[in-house]
C-alpha cells in the first residue's frame, strides 16, 4: 500500500479536460434528474386525484404528464450511468482513496432507490390493466419515492465532499476510512443541501408543468383539463420556491461555516468586513482585479446572508487563502470568482422572477382569469426555460466554489485524477459525448415539444397487452 | 467468512444477475429485427422485454457500485484501464437505453429502423466489451506497482478476452431467441424457435471451447473445475431442450448456462481481482483493494435487509408480465389524429 493523497503527475491539460468532462456531463444529467423527481410527484398527485374523485379529467392528465416523464426518464436514465462510470475512469486516483466512504452511499442508491425506481417505472407503464388501481396508483408513488432516495444517497455523497465527515484517515494507507455512516446522513450539508435539491426539483416540476398548461390554455384546447393542471402547478409551486430560497440562503451561511472561500467568493469579497453590504450588480472583482466596481450596493445585506446577523463578519478571500497557506502548504486556494459571483446571482435573481411569475398565476387563479390571461399564458410557457438556468447555476456555485480541493481538505482535484490516462483519450470521450448528448437533446426536444402540443388522450387504455406508451 | 470474500461474492452474484437478465434483453434487442420483418411483430417482440429491461440494467449499476464501494482499488484500476472500452460500452447502453422510449414516439418508418438499428447495435456492443473487461481482468493486463493501468489500448485486446467477448455475445444470443420462443406466439414464435436452433450448437460449440481455456488462462490446468463441468452439462442440455423445443425447460437451462459460465471466471479469479501481467506481485486482489472493515460491515447490513427485498418486487414484476405477448394485438393500429 502506498500514500496516494500526493500521487498523480499527469499533465494539466488531461486535468483540465477531465475536469470538463465531468462537469458537462453532470450539468447534462441534472438537467433531467430535477424534472424527473418534481414530475413524478406531481404526475402522482395527479393520479392519487383520479383515485379519490373519480374524475376522468385526472386521468388524462396523469397520461398525457406521465409521457412526458418517461421520455425525460429515458435520457436522465442513460446518463446516470455515464455519472456512475466516471468516477473509476478519469478520477481513478480519487475513487481508490475514497471509495471507503464515497462509495457506500453509491451502493446504497443502487440497492435503494434505482432498482425501486426502475421496476416501478416498468410496472406503471406497462401495468394500466395488468395491476388494481391501487396497486397501480403505488407504483406511481415508489416511482417518486425512488427519486427522491436517489437524490438523497448521491447528496449525501456530494456533501461529503464538501464538508467530509464521519471517517478518519488510515495511518498506514493514508486513506480515509468510514467510522460513523450516521454522521454521513446528519451532515449539516447534507440536510440543508438535499431539502434544497428537494424544493428545487419540485419547483422545476412544477414551472415544466405550468409552461405546458399555460401552452395548452392559450390555444384553448381541452381548457378544463389543462386550467386544472395550472392550478396544480401554482399551488405547489408558489409555496415551494419561497421554501427553496430560505433553504438556499440557510444553505449559504453553513457553506460559510465550512467553505468560506466559496461565499466570500460568490461575492467577490477580498478583504475581510463587517458589516457587510450586498452588490446587486458588480464588474471586476477577480484575482487582477480586486477591488471591483459595485453598481448597486446593499448595506448589512451580505451579513445578514452569510452568517443570519445584521453586523456578522464576513471572512474575506485574502484572509482564508493566507489561513489554508498556513494550514495546507503554499498554493493558491481561491477558487474561481466570475463563476461564484454570477452563479450566485443567476440562481438568486431567477429565483425571484419566478416567484413573482407564481404569484402573478395564484392571483389570476383567484379572480379565475386564469384561462383568458394571454400575456401571463405567454409568458408562463417562457418560465420553463429558468429553472433549468437555476439549477446549473446552483452547481457551478457548489462545485466550483469546492476548488481546488475535490474532497474539501483532503484532495486536490489535480492529486485525484486518473494518472494513466492520457489527454488524446479524454479529448475522445468528451467529443464522443458531446455529439451524443446533443443529439439526445435534439431527439428529447422535439419529442417533448411535440408530445406538450398534444391533445390529451380522452379514454383509459383498455388493452390486454403492454402496450409501450400509455398515452394512446 | 471474511467480510472481504462474502463482498466478493456479492460482486461476482450481481454481475452474474446482470447477464443472466439483461442476457435476454440483450438478446432480443440483437434479434428483434429478424423475428419479425413487420411491424406488430417486432412491437410485439420489444413488448417482451418493455417493462422489464430498466430493472435489468440496474443490476450493471450495483454491481459497479458495489465494486466501488467494497473493493475501491478494483473500480479504480479496472474503470481507468479500461476507459475506452467503457465509453463504447456507455454508448451502447446510452443508444439501447432511448431507443425503448424512442422508437414508437413517431409513426414514420425512417424514424423507427433508426432506433432499431441503434438498439441493435447497443445491443452487440455491450455485451462484447463487457466481455473483453471480464476477460481481461483474468487474462491480466499491464498494472504496476501503484495498482495503476501502465498498458495500451491494444493490450486490451488479447485473444482470451476477446473470446469472452464472443462468447457472451452468443450466449446471449442464445438466451434472448429462447425468450422470444417462450414469450410470444405465432410467426415470431415461429422464428425465434428456429433461430434458438440454429444458434445452439455454435453457442454450445463456444463455451466448450471456453471453459477449459478459462481454467487455463487463469493457470490451473484444462481440467474443469467443478462449476464448469456443471456449466458443460447445462450447455449441452440446452442445446438438446432447445432442438427439442422444450421451451421453459431450456430457459432454464440457458439461464444456468450464462450463470455458471460467468462464475466460473470469478471461481477462477478469486482471490485476485485483476491480473498484473506486468508482475504477480502487482495483482490487484481481495486483500490489497478491500475497503476497512467498518464500511464492508455497514454495507453488508444494508445489502442483507434490502437484497431480498428488491428480488422480491422484481420476482413480482416478472410474475405479472409472463404472459404472452402477441403480435395480433399491435396490429390494425389507427394512426392517432394528430399525427
Ligand atoms: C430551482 C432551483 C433553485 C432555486 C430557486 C434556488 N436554488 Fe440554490 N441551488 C439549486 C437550485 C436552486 C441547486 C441546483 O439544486 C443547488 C446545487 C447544489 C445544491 O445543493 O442545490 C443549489 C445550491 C445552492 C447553494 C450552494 C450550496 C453548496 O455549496 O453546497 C447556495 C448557497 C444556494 N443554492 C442558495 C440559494 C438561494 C439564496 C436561493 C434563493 C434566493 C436559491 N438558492 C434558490
Ligand atoms: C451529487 C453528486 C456529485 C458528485 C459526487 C460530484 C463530484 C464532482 C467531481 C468528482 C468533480 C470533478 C473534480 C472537480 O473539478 O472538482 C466535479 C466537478 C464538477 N461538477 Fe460535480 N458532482 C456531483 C454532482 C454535480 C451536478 C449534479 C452538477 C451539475 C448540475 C455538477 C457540476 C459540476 C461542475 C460544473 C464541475 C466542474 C467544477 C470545476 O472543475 O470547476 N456536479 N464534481
Ligand atoms: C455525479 C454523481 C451522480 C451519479 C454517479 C449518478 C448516477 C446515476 C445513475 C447510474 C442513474 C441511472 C439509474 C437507472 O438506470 O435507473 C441515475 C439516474 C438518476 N439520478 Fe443520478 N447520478 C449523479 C448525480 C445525481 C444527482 C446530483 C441527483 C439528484 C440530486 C441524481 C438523481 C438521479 C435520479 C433521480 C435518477 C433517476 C433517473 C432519471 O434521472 O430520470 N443524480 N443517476
Amino acid at each position: 500500500m502506498r500514500r496516494d493523497i500526493q500521487a498523480a503527475g499527469s499533465t494539466v491539460s488531461q486535468l483540465d479536460l477531465a475536469r470538463l468532462q465531468f462537469a458537462m456531463t453532470s450539468i447534462y444529467h441534472f438537467l433531467f434528474v430535477p424534472v424527473t423527481v418534481g414530475l413524478g410527484f406531481l404526475t402522482a398527485l395527479l393520479q392519487t386525484a383520479w383515485h379519490r374523485t373519480g374524475l376522468v379529467d385526472y386521468l388524462r392528465l396523469t397520461r398525457f404528464f406521465g409521457i412526458l416523464l418517461l421520455i425525460n426518464v429515458a435520457v436522465g436514465v442513460v446518463t446516470g450511468l455515464v455519472q456512475e462510470f466516471q468516477f473509476g475512469m478519469d478520477w481513478s486516483v480519487y475513487s481508490r482513496t475514497v471509495g471507503d466512504v464515497f462509495g457506500a452511499p453509491l451502493a446504497m442508491e443502487g440497492l435503494a432507490a434505482f432498482f425501486l425506481e426502475s421496476t416501478f417505472l416498468g410496472l406503471w407503464v406497462f401495468g394500466w390493466d395488468r395491476l388494481s388501481r391501487r396497486v397501480h396508483l403505488a407504483a406511481i408513488w415508489a416511482v417518486a419515492l425512488g427519486g427522491a432516495l436517489s437524490a438523497a444517497f448521491i447528496m449525501a455523497a456530494n456533501s461529503w465532499m464538501q464538508h467530509p465527515v464521519g471517517y478518519a484517515v488510515n495511518p498506514t494507507t493514508g486513506r480515509p476510512q468510514l467510522n460513523d455512516v450516521w454522521k454521513l446522513f446528519t451532515n449539516p450539508v447534507f440536510l440543508r443541501g438535499y431539502l434544497h435539491v428537494l424544493l428545487a426539483s419540485v419547483v422545476t416540476g412544477a414551472v415544466v408543468m405550468l409552461a405546458v398548461s399555460a401552452w395548452q390554455l392559450r390555444k384553448g384546447r381541452a381548457p378544463l383539463v389543462f386550467h386544472a393542471s395550472a392550478r396544480l402547478s401554482l399551488v405547489v409551486l408558489v409555496p415551494t420556491i419561497l421554501v427553496a430560497m430560505l433553504v438556499g440562503s440557510e444553505l449559504g451561511v453553513t457553506e460559510g461555516k465550512y467553505q468560506p472561500m466559496k461565499i466570500a467568493g460568490a461575492e467577490a469579497q477580498w478583504t475581510t468586513c463587517q458589516p457587510c453590504s450586498f452588490s446587486l450588480i458588480q464588474v471586476g472583482g477577480g484575482k487582477n482585479d480586486q477591488t471591483p466596481t459595485k453598481i448597486i450596493e446593499v448595506p448589512h445585506l451580505l451579513s445578514l446572508l452569510a452568517t443570519n446577523h445584521w453586523n456578522g463578519k464576513v471572512l474575506g478571500l485574502d484572509t482564508v487563502n493566507s489561513q489554508y497557506q498556513a494550514q495546507y502548504g503554499p498554493g493558491d486556494y481561491v477558487p474561481n470568482i466570475f463563476i461564484q459571483y454570477w452563479s450566485m446571482r443567476v440562481m438568486a435573481y431567477l429565483a425571484v422572477v419566478v416567484l413573482l411569475v407564481g404569484l402573478w398565476g395564484l392571483w389570476l387563479l383567484l379572480r379565475r382569469r386564469l384561462s383568458t390571461a394571454k400575456a401571463f399564458q405567454r409568458v408562463a410557457t417562457w418560465l420553463v426555460v429558468l429553472p433549468f438556468l437555476m439549477n446549473t447555476a446552483g452547481w457551478l456555485l457548489t462545485e466550483s466554489g469546492r476548488q481546488p480541493w475535490i474532497v474539501q481538505g483532503l484532495q486536490l482535484t489535480r492529486n485525484g485524477v486518473s494518472p494513466s490516462i492520457s489527454t488524446t483519450t479524454v479529448a475522445i470521450s468528451i467529443i464522443v459525448f458531446f455529439v451524443l448528448y446533443a443529439a439526445l437533446a435534439v431527439v428529447e426536444i422535439v419529442l417533448m415539444a411535440r408530445y406538450a402540443r398534444r391533445e390529451p388522450a380522452a379514454a383509459p387504455p383498455t388493452s390486454e397487452v403492454p402496450q409501450p406508451a400509455p398515452a394512446y | 467468512m471474511a467480510l472481504a470474500t462474502f463482498w466478493f461474492i456479492l460482486t461476482a452474484v450481481l454481475w452474474t444477475g446482470f447477464f443472466v437478465l439483461e442476457g435476454f434483453d440483450l438478446g432480443v434487442g440483437l434479434l428483434h429485427t429478424v423475428v419479425a420483418r413487420d411491424e406488430p411483430g417486432r412491437r410485439a417482440a420489444i413488448g417482451t422485454i418493455g417493462p422489464l429491461w430498466d430493472g435489468n440494467e440496474v443490476w450493471l449499476i450495483v454491481a459497479a457500485a458495489a465494486m466501488f464501494a467494497a473493493f475501491p482499488g478494483w473500480y479504480a484500476t479496472l474503470f481507468s484501464g479500461y476507459y475506452l472500452v467503457l465509453v463504447v460500452i456507455l454508448v451502447g447502453l446510452i443508444l439501447r437505453g432511448v431507443s425503448f422510449e424512442f422508437r414508437d414516439k413517431v409513426e414514420r418508418s425512417g424514424w423507427r429502423r433508426t432506433w432499431e438499428a441503434t438498439l441493435t447495435v447497443g445491443s452487440l456492443l455491450v455485451p462484447f466489451f463487457l466481455g473483453v473487461m471480464l476477460g481481461g481482468m483474468l487474462h491480466g493486463i499491464p498494472v504496476g506497482q501503484n495498482q495503476e493501468f501502465s498498458g495500451s489500448f491494444a493490450d486490451l485486446f488479447s485473444g482470451y478476452a476477446v473470446f469472452t467477448g464472443v462468447t457472451l455475445v452468443l450466449l446471449c444470443l442464445l438466451h434472448g431467441a429462447v425468450f422470444l420462443a417462450l414469450r410470444t406466439t405465432g410467426t415470431v414464435r415461429g422464428r425465434a424457435r428456429l433461430l434458438a436452433r440454429r444458434i445452439a450448437p455454435v453457442t454450445a460449440l463456444a463455451v466448450l471451447a471456453f471453459l477449459p481455456w478459462t481454467h487455463s488462462t487463469a493457470g490451473k490446468g484444462v481440467l474443469p473445475s467443478i462449476m464448469q463441468l456443471i456449466a458443460v452439462l447445462f450447455v449441452l442440455a440446452a442445446a438438446w431442450l432447445v432442438t427439442a423445443g422444450h421451451e421453459g425447460w431450456a430457459f432454464t437451462a440457458t439461464t444456468f448456462t450464462i450463470a455458471t459460465c460467468v462464475l466460473s471466471v470469478f471461481v477462477d479469479l478469486y482471490p485476485r481481482l485483476v491480473v498484473s501481467s506486468t508482475n504477480p506481485a502487482y495483482d490487484i486482489t481481495v486483500g490489497n483493494a478491500a475497503s476497512g472493515n467498518y464500511a464492508l460491515k455497514v454495507m453488508s447490513v444494508v445489502a442483507i435487509v434490502l437484497f431480498p427485498v428488491v428480488l422480491a418486487y422484481q420476482g413480482w414484476t416478472y410474475r405479472v408480465f409472463w404472459r404472452r405477448v402477441s403480435a395480433d394485438h399491435y396490429g390494425g393500429r389507427v394512426a392517432r389524429p394528430s399525427e
